[in-house]
């Protein structure tokens, strides 16, 4: 580069005339203060009698979408003052601060984190893009393979969670990027310097101030630390059953008859079943798995590490903790709720706080609580059914701990004595008998198909109308599996289905799926 | 009041002769305008010169002091009238806008003022929006200047050069009593640098004394036959004049050696990154000495043949370094040089891209081919230059172009606009899609996930205007949206008197968010807010009634997912005739939060009952299906993963960023999504009524809880 002693200038070297000024590239997002920190930085520089410039592009990205801003600095030469450059060059970038850790991804690959040059300072957290909350089920960008980038293109790296740092020091990440940038001793200007910079700001000093060291000390000691995959996919821990015998004795049951492989996933399993209804229901839930595990043991699930009881174990449980009105009752009643909302919005002491739930229950919701022979009777009344649905189908703002709403749905709650005579019981256990009968038809011809089917209760979720419209996929893909049974990549074909349902709608097309399987079946 | 406070920078516009003034360009272009001695300011915002506005409406004090008249105009049209007072009178005046759009806006009263000429000094601050970060469709403000004959100036970036500019600009203006455009684009509008400072100027001759001695002249106005004369002056008085006065001036620059076998000729803005560029091939050094000769065109039109010719002659070729297409300046030179039988070789959008920024990177490889084909030594013995290709060629960096997801704007946290489409989403599932034709602002982001409404945006306040071909409807009606910065830009008259007008059997929502609010939250006609420097608080409800609209619905909390709907789909079915207007009005949440937050947290602190609400989810309620994001991308609403092997997906979360605008909780119940959703509501400084009640009750609670969780088998996480 122009550093480089061996380039030959047609004009004589007029000492620093000849050299580059250090350029710096902050990456951002509309509204996170990358104003504040170019403002910042271009003060340091001038502070220490350097010529800087800054430009940014606010325009509509400072409405949450991705933005940059770029600073040049350098000494003027006997009062000349230096030419600098509006945008950052592609491979010659020597700082490139990101505040979020895809937005390190997307510098990189507007090649300003080049190895010759560019020191990366960036924030591992994630604010998730929009593509990646509204798809259905998963879609989270891959943090990964962004690491993986870093390692190739940056020559130095800091990289550590400066947001959660500067929350927990009581500021905002501007503060903890300029303390990691101080650390990074790429700049020529002392720490006591940034430290006036940000006293002469003015507005919440000490809290900056305070950031800045640690994230300064952080980056000193502990530079180049990878980030975690944020958000990070918790590993759990093993439920441990305490109390009564009979619920060792269950416990015991896992240990003793189940393969290792589906021991943590039906260990997790009977805790929701029991915390969903009671220790029979628990029972139930054994009988089903090892039902399966007798299907398995036949299929030679040796082979194949027992996938098909382990995901059984897996999802026997969800289907059987279905979500009813009693459960969401339970769930909002507990006490443990209110501890836990009490940390998830900051209650400070002194502080009261009560809770609104928006509820919208349906007379579907209703019947499907009531007796099934019941409920049958008035599903053939349509018009008294209507009738009531008239009645109960409206938005409701539930006061949960003013003692009225309270006690309703605390008594809501505990209604699950009426559940297993329930319709809403009789359907989900029918749902529940079908599946698992045609998971094991198919197991015992194609292993890898009937653990595909296993999985396919991850299609019903929800509540209301997405409930509905995830029983309905659920029909439309296991029947389509039944069709392709006998092809032998039916596994893979059933895989493909419950992924396109899965995002239907939102960029899935499950019926085009089905038609082209179809054309060269 | 406007999102960003220039108030203690607006200081910097006091300093006085051989003061050091540092800070945005914008800042030193004001101070440019005060140093000047104008009398009168006006423009409308819109990026890159919102901050401009902001800035002058910051600086009103100051402007008083000087008797400077500063307006924020109705449109672009209302500021290029404004204009008209120095057709007369000898007083200068600049107004300043977003172009090529408000240019658009502009163009008639801009045509009629260049065509009359000026006699004080008039000039168009143009805030040139192309290239990277641009919102608008990309065009050049250059083909205006020369229709209309406007001179173009297109100042280096460099503070000094732009307020210098500034200056010359407006005794340019006045010795060829032509009105001059100063264009400034996006990097350099918010570009921070330094200048020495000159005194400001009080206008000689004020307003007042205009008022006081009203002055005439038929020759002036565009009427036959003087509108023929008009034409003749421009080209034998006025151009001669610019022409002399530009070359005496020394407006533009010579740069490096006298001699070389090539050279280059770039617009004034492009200067920075050329220099770079040169830098890069070891043919200038980082204090712009170059190796190369230069001609930095600081005035773009007109072109001084003269000095072109000059610059041109006797060398084998020429680079014209000119950004944005069509290539007028590339045309001007060869005819420049083809008359004056000038053979040397000319290189533009041959080697340099024709459209899009001209980055540093663009520049460098134009060059490169320019000099391998017209003096290949100039390349010396080709020094590394800066090339990511190698880097971006990786597999690991391929890679990440199918990991990153893209981050479009969005609207912000709490922001009123998004339950109105969120409900208008609901009711398409329910009435089937319709046509919606969007407008420009902050609701125009409602073509973009989650919502991915509207088919079509025509420009500034023309949402309604644009469904007007769809009047006549025998089954779905069409929907057209418009924000109350657009309605009152031009909307209420070529969007809703024209459907009142014409019987359009549509609907038609405008968005009232009490502010400006895209171009960062100005004061409007219809803003609640008291300002005392301007007339506020006159509802639009009144104003679509007063053009004669009978169907107008108003409603006052867009929150109200539920209401929203059912007026929506009354609109879209109702019997009656005539446009179906519905008026959406709650205060843009960025400014409110601006607003409410410092009042608030005094008001805690005095130890004052404040009630603040935010909201959450029950992430084991939630079942992971995100549908509720779906119809709201609010950006405090996301995903996380819970601690539990059993669950496949991310469930719904909400961070502390949330304001409590209650969207999500009503959209959950509107749509019958689930009962995830909570609303907290915080009491600070409870009152001993308050706290009585939380005993009483949760004493209650409390002992329901313990009877339940002692029957509760409990499982416990080792």
């Amino acid at each position: 580069m122009m550093r480089d002693e061996t380039v030959k200038l047609r004009l004589e070297a007029a000492g620093e005339a000849t050299e580059r000024p250090i350029s710096l590239a902050i990456v951002a997002m509309g509204g996170q203060g990358g104003g504040v920190l170019t403002g910042w930085i271009v003060q340091l520089a001038e502070n220490a009698g350097w010529v800087a410039q800054s430009t940014s592009v606010p325009g509509v990205a400072q409405r949450t979408g991705a933005t940059i801003y770029y600073v040049e600095m350098m000494r003027a030469s006997e009062g000349k003052r230096p030419i600098l450059a509006q945008m950052p060059t592609p491979g010659d970038v020597d700082v490139v601060l990101a505040s979020e850790f895809v937005e390190v991804g997307r510098s990189i690959l507007r090649g300003i984190v080049t190895p010759e040059h560019t020191t990366l300072i960036a924030s591992s957290h994630r604010t998730l893009a929009i593509s990646e909350k509204i798809a259905p089920g998963e879609s989270i960008a891959d943090s990964a393979a962004i690491d993986e980038a870093i390692g190739v293109t940056a020559k130095h790296s800091i990289i550590f969670d400066m947001n959660a740092l500067a929350v927990a020091n009581g500021s905002v990440i501007s503060s903890a990027m300029f303390g990691a940038l101080a650390a990074c001793a790429r700049l020529p200007f002392e720490r006591s310097a940034y430290h006036d910079v940000i006293k002469a700001g003015g507005k919440g000093v000490a809290a900056s101030i305070k950031a800045f060291d640690a994230a300064f000390d952080r980056a000193t000691n502990g530079a180049d630390v990878q980030p975690q995959d944020a958000p990070a996919k918790p590993q759990a821990a093993a439920p441990q059953m305490s109390g009564s015998h009979a619920v060792r004795a269950l416990l015991d049951r896992i240990e003793d008859e189940l393969p290792p492989e589906a021991r943590k996933l039906a260990r997790a399993g009977l805790a929701k079943v029991i915390d969903f209804q009671d220790l029979d229901y628990g029972r139930e839930y054994l009988d089903e798995v090892d039902a399966i595990l007798r299907v398995d043991q036949k299929a030679g699930g040796i082979n194949h590490g027992f996938a098909l009881t382990a995901q059984a174990a897996k999802y026997i449980a969800n289907a059987m903790a279905y979500d009813d009105v009693v459960r969401v009752a339970d769930l909002k009643t507990r006490s443990a709720r209110r501890g836990r909302i009490g940390d998830e919005i900051g209650l400070r002491e002194g502080q009261l706080f009560g809770t609104t739930e928006y509820m919208h229950p349906r007379m579907d919701e209703v019947a499907g609580l009531l007796p099934a022979g019941l409920a049958d009777w008035l599903a053939n009344r349509p018009r008294l059914y209507g009738w009531l649905d008239r009645r109960i189908s409206k938005g409701r703002r539930v006061r949960t701990y003013s003692p009225g709403w309270f006690i309703a749905l605390y008594v809501v709650g505990g209604l699950r004595w009426l559940r297993r005579s329930s319709l809403r019981h009789r359907e989900e256990t029918a749902h529940r008998r079908e599946w698992l009968a045609l998971a094991s038809e198919l197991a015992s011809r194609d292993y890898e198909l009937g653990v595909e089917v296993v999985r396919c209760q991850r299609l019903i979720k929800g509540y209301s109308d997405t409930h509905t419209r995830g029983l309905s996929k659920f029909a439309m893909v296991t029947d389509e599996i039944r069709r392709i049974a006998e092809r032998d990549d039916a596994a893979d074909w059933a895989r493909r289905l419950r992924e396109t349902a899965i995002k239907e709608g939102e960029g899935g097309d499950l019926e085009g799926l089905i038609k082209t399987i179809r054309s060269f079946a | 009041m406007a999102e960003r406070s220039f108030a203690k920078e607006v200081e910097h516009l006091r300093l006085g002769e051989g003061e050091e003034f540092k800070g945005e360009a914008i800042l030193a272009i004001t101070k440019g305008l005060l140093q000047s001695g104008v009398s009168y300011v006006g423009g409308y915002q819109g990026s890159p010169i919102s901050h401009l506005m902001d800035v002058l409406s910051d600086a009103q004090d100051i402007l008083g002091e000087l008797g400077v008249n500063y307006q924020s105009s109705a449109s672009e049209a209302t500021a290029a009238a404004m204009l008209s007072a120095s057709v007369m009178y000898p007083l200068r005046g600049a107004v300043a806008w977003k172009s090529t759009v408000g240019t658009n806006v502009a163009s008639d009263a801009l045509a009629n003022l260049s065509s009359g000429g000026v006699t004080g000094g008039a000039m168009v601050i143009i805030g040139e929006d192309y290239g990277e970060g641009s919102s608008i469709m990309q065009e050049r403000t250059h083909a205006f200047a020369m229709k209309s004959q406007m001179w173009l100036l297109d100042p280096r970036p460099d503070h000094t050069r732009i307020v210098d500019l500034i200056e010359k600009g407006f005794e340019l203006s006045e010795a060829s009593n032509t009105p001059v455009m100063l264009e400034v684009r996006v990097r350099t509008c918010h570009m921070h640098g330094s200048f020495i400072a000159k005194d400001n100027v009080r206008p000689a001759f004020t307003l007042d004394d205009a008022l006081e001695n009203p002055r005439r002249d038929l020759d002036r106005i565009v009427l036959p036959p003087a509108a023929y004369e008009h034409e003749q002056e421009k080209i034998h008085k006025r151009l001669p004049a610019a022409i002399k006065f530009i070359t005496d001036h020394k407006l533009n620059d010579f740069m490096g050696p006298e001699e070389g076998k090539v050279g280059i000729v770039l617009q004034g803005g492009m200067f920075n990154n050329v220099i770079r560029a040169l830098q890069y091939l070891g043919l200038s050094d980082a204090y712009g000495n170059t190796q190369l000769p230069l001609y930095v065109m600081n005035v773009t039109y007109p072109v001084i043949d003269s000095e072109l010719a000059e610059f041109a002659r006797g060398k084998d070729a020429v680079l014209m370094v000119e950004e944005g297409q069509p290539e007028y300046l590339e045309q001007a030179l060869s005819a420049v040089l083809h008359r004056a039988g000038i053979d040397t070789r000319i290189h533009g959008k041959d080697v340099l891209p024709i459209g899009g920024d001209y980055s540093v990177e663009a520049l460098l490889s134009g060059f490169e081919a320019f000099l391998e084909q017209e003096d290949p030594h100039a390349l010396g013995n080709r020094p590394p230059r800066p090339d990511a290709r190698p880097v971006l060629a990786q597999p690991a960096v391929e890679n990440l172009k199918s990991v990153v997801p893209a981050r479009p704007p969005g609207l912000c946290t709490g922001c009123p606009e998004r339950p109105i489409f969120a409900a208008m989403k609901m009711v398409n599932q329910e009435l089937g899609e319709h046509h919606v034709s969007a407008d420009i602002g902050c609701h125009l982001f409602s073509i973009l996930p989650p919502f991915n409404l509207g088919a079509t945006t025509m420009g500034f306040g023309l949402g309604a205007a644009s469904a007007s071909a769809f009047s006549k409807s025998s089954g779905k009606r069409s929907i057209a949206m418009m924000g109350d910065g657009g309605f009152w830009h031009n909307g209420l008259t070529s969007g809703i008197g024209n459907a009142v007008y014409n019987k359009h059997d549509g609907v038609f929502v405008i968005i009232d968010n009490f502010y400006s609010s895209a171009t960062g939250g100005q004061d409007i006609l219809s803003s609640r807010a008291h300002n005392k420097t301007r007339n506020t608080g006159n509802p639009i409800d009144k104003a679509v009634r007063g053009i004669g609209a009978k169907w107008v619905r108003s409603v006052d909390r867009t929150y109200d997912v539920g209401q929203m709907k059912r007026v929506l789909t009354e609109a879209l079915t109702t019997k009656e005739e005539g446009p179906k207007i519905i008026i959406a009005s709650s205060e843009c949440m960025l400014n409110k939060q601006r607003r409410v937050r410092p009042i608030e947290s005094k008001a805690i602190k005095d130890g004052k009952r404040v009630i603040k609400q935010r909201f959450g989810v029950d992430e084991d309620v939630c079942t992971g299906d995100h549908a509720c994001i779906r119809l709201s991308g609010c950006p405090s609403l996301s995903v996380k993963y819970l601690d539990d092997p059993l669950r496949d997906d991310p469930v719904a979360a909400i961070d502390n960023t949330c304001v409590g605008c209650g969207n999500c909780g009503e959209v959950s119940e509107a749509a019958v999504l689930c009962p995830s959703f909570y609303r907290a509501d915080i009491i600070n400084n409870p009152t001993w009524w308050d706290r009585f009640k939380h005993r009483a009750s949760m004493a209650l609670i409390g002992m329901l809880q313990a009877r339940r969780d002692k029957r509760r088998i409990q499982v416990e996480f080792a």
